[in-house]
């Protein structure tokens, strides 16, 4: 049976300072968990088509330490670490993001998978410290008081689809 | 620069067009407060106004919005790429599991 997902992923931001992700997949949630924690399987997809990892590190225990390095497209090499803060197997994982090209604008994500009926659905909430680091995360260039209208967005979005 | 209320002004005049008079009754807040938002907003270009008779009828502007939605949406387009690797890595994992019951 071939299996085809015409799902993309859906991004808004619920307040000023978070991101949310969510995704919905067709397997399992222990082996949605199972590709996001193991070294291996992270190599194959984290990067998207944007580059690829050549180092996954994944120490999966509450205080352990997780660091991923892609070489981009452009040949440049970016990195990203951070702590586990939660585990719940199959279930949630809280972790902190640094970006190591700005450190200063850590944020804590919490992945959460719910199955129904053997597919998955996945949400990324990431929480920023500040309302500018999210919006570093989002885009630096974007123009004064732009940011008020972030809550109107989604109506926008709505009204172009 | 984070004011509550010009976002409420900007979340009712995406429901449509408003005269102050109708977003002093929408947000229950006095005329004076909600046309000083308002100049703001028509400051930064997010919220058009016209003539009609005597009445300025206000409008959401989207036009600034769309390099917030342009990123939105080269966000979710690398989330999507990503996510699609994962759902071959996820295939393999799923023919593994039920080709072989004690694969591990």
């Amino acid at each position: 049976m071939a299996v085809t997902s015409s799902n993309r992923a859906v991004v808004t931001l619920p307040t000023d300072t978070q991101i949310l992700i969510t995704r919905e997949f067709d397997a399992p949630k222990h082996l949605v968990y199972k590709a996001w924690t193991t070294p291996e399987l992270i190599k194959r997809w984290w990067s998207g088509d944007r580059g690829e990892v050549t180092s996954a590190e994944v120490d999966l225990r509450v205080g352990g330490r997780w660091r991923y390095v892609m070489t981009a497209n452009g040949g440049f090499e970016v990195a990203f670490h951070g702590e586990y803060l939660e585990i719940v197997p199959n279930d949630r994982i809280v972790l902190t993001e640094v970006f190591e090209g700005f450190p200063e604008a850590g944020a804590v994500d919490t992945l959460t998978l719910t199955e129904k009926d053997g597919r998955t659905t996945l949400a990324i909430l990431v929480q920023h410290e500040t309302k500018e680091h999210r919006d570093a995360h989002i885009n630096s260039g974007m123009e004064d008081g732009m940011q008020e209208a972030m809550a109107a967005l989604e109506h926008v979005a709505q009204s172009l689809r | 620069m984070a004011e509550p209320r010009r976002r409420q002004i900007l979340d009712v005049l995406a429901e449509g067009e408003r005269s102050v008079t109708g977003l002093v009754e929408s947000l229950g807040l006095v005329q004076p407060l909600v046309s000083k938002h308002l100049r703001v907003l028509r400051e930064v270009g997010l919220v058009d106004v016209r003539d009609e008779g005597r009445q300025r009828m206000y409008r959401l502007n989207g036009r600034p919005l769309k390099p917030i939605y342009d990123w939105v949406k080269t966000y979710e387009h690398t989330w999507s790429r990503r996510f699609e690797r994962l759902d071959a890595v996820l295939n393999e994992l799923k023919e593994r599991e039920q080709g072989n019951g004690s694969d591990e």
